[in-house]
């Protein structure tokens, strides 16, 4: 206990000081005096000549003694009665109000943090709730053009279809016209050149031969 | 002149109890005072009961708090119910040592007298506190644990005395202390006078070195006076931790 030694080493140093002070200052206190004695203007020399230091006249023993156990026990008895346990009441008070505020600030942090969790919980489930709504309606939405496309589409097929079977009609209309007409000019022709009456028949059949022909 | 008339002992009430005179004189008028500063101190610093404590109350709370370390740190846990009484002590000889400091007042603990009985006053109470606490084991504190026997004829006479010797050193470190701080402080304002009154002009001028020492001594003196005071109540705490522990 290094703490311990020090404060007995400053007792014993003071100790020391005090009394080598002492020592030194009532002999010079001595020589004072005794130069006071013998100044001829001394205004109270005579009063303690007889006694030199104060302190060792036994005569101011009993008187010293007696007020000192009075007024330390009074000061012991006010002291532990009333003084002190009213400082150790304030004191307490306070500790037990500081620890007191910091359990209420504790509690206080503690609601704060739980309305802060449900605050984050309420949250995150409107989050997800917003999230699966936009999920479902994209979803639909989805949906919708999915069916719109697939009508369209079979619209437009059904469109084309009919559109390729009337230019198909409109075609072999064509070709058929063209085929009589060309037979018609090819038995014209042949009648005229070669005076040949060519069968309608005939000429029917090798225009249309032709015809085929070019189309293959 | 006289450095030593500020020691003397003056009657202002003449008073006599069974044949001893125990009049009330300058001495026991600044106990009086002590007290009743002291008192005042904790009563009036304490009336406000302040949450956040203004000045005297703070005063107040750091002496409270000073010496309950003090009682603490140095004579442990168990030594609770003795606080008050080290409290006492450290008060008493403070507010003593302090009053003193003020011109024209009486230190009542630059008195042997004074200061031996306080210092008996905790011998007793300690030695009793110790018997009480380990009936007559108390005895073997003036054995060191550890020692070899052969050596207790010559340990436990020194053991004995160094015990015997407490309220003696207790008592004449504070006495001398106070005693020795009072007549230098007087005997350097002395040697000013005499100068002035001896040397005229110039020694107005040499005047001005003792005076220069006594405003330090002054500062040094209410040092001496808080430290004697707490060395006079932590040695009560130390002599209590062994009452209680013995060792």
């Amino acid at each position: 206990m290094p703490n311990l030694l020090a404060k007995r080493r400053l007792v014993r140093w003071s100790g020391a000081a005090g009394a080598s002070l002492a020592t030194l200052t009532v002999l010079a206190g001595n020589v004072l005096a005794a130069a006071a004695e013998h100044a001829p203007d001394a205004a109270h020399g005579g009063e303690h000549a007889a006694g030199g230091l104060p302190q060792l006249n036994p005569a101011t023993f009993p008187t010293q003694i007696f007020w000192l156990a009075l007024t330390f026990i009074t000061l012991y008895y006010l002291l532990s009665k009333k003084a002190l346990p009213r400082v150790a009441e304030v004191l307490e008070e306070r500790q037990e109000r500081i620890s007191r505020d910091l359990s209420k600030a504790a509690s206080l942090k503690e609601e704060a943090e739980a309305a802060m969790a449900q605050v984050d919980q309420s949250l995150a489930g409107a989050r997800s709730e917003a999230q699966a709504l936009i999920a479902q309606v994209a979803a639909e939405i989805d949906a919708n053009n999915h069916a719109r496309q697939a009508q369209l589409n079979a619209e437009n097929a059904e469109r084309l279809r009919s559109a390729e079977a009337s230019i198909a009609a409109a075609k072999e209309q064509a070709i058929a016209n063209v085929r009589s007409v060309s037979a018609d000019i090819a038995r014209d022709v042949a009648g005229r050149l070669a005076g040949l009456d060519v069968d309608a028949a005939q000429a029917d059949a090798a225009v249309a031969a032709v015809i085929e022909e070019r189309r293959s | 002149m006289d450095p030593l008339h500020q020691f003397q002992i003056n009657p202002i009430l003449q008073i006599v109890i069974a044949g001893y005179d125990v009049s009330f004189t300058n001495s026991a008028f600044f106990m009086v005072v002590a007290v009743a500063l002291i008192y005042a101190l904790l009563v009036f610093g304490m009336s406000g009961r302040a949450l956040v404590p203004g000045r005297l109350q703070s005063l107040a709370e750091i002496f409270y708090e000073f010496v309950a370390n003090m009682v603490r740190d140095n004579a442990g846990h168990d030594a609770r119910p003795y606080f008050p009484f080290v409290f006492a002590i450290f008060m008493f000889v403070l507010f003593g040592n302090l009053v003193g400091m003020i011109p024209f007042t009486f230190t009542f603990t630059s008195h042997i007298i004074v200061t031996f009985t306080l210092a008996a006053t905790v011998f007793v109470f300690v030695t009793v506190l110790a018997l009480m606490k380990h009936g007559l084991h108390f005895f073997s504190f003036f054995m060191p644990h550890g020692a070899p026997v052969a050596l207790a004829p010559i340990l436990i006479p020194i053991e004995v005395i160094s015990y015997l010797m407490r309220p003696v050193s207790l008592s004449i470190r504070l006495f001398a202390n106070m005693m020795a701080g009072h007549t230098m402080l007087k005997v350097f304002a002395g040697f000013t006078v005499m100068m002035i009154s001896g040397l005229g002009a110039v020694g107005f001028l040499a005047g001005l070195v003792p005076l220069a020492i006594n405003i330090a001594l002054t500062g040094f003196e209410f040092l001496v006076a808080f430290l004697q005071a707490y060395v006079f109540s932590i040695l009560t705490c130390l002599y209590i931790r062994d009452a209680l522990e013995l060792h």
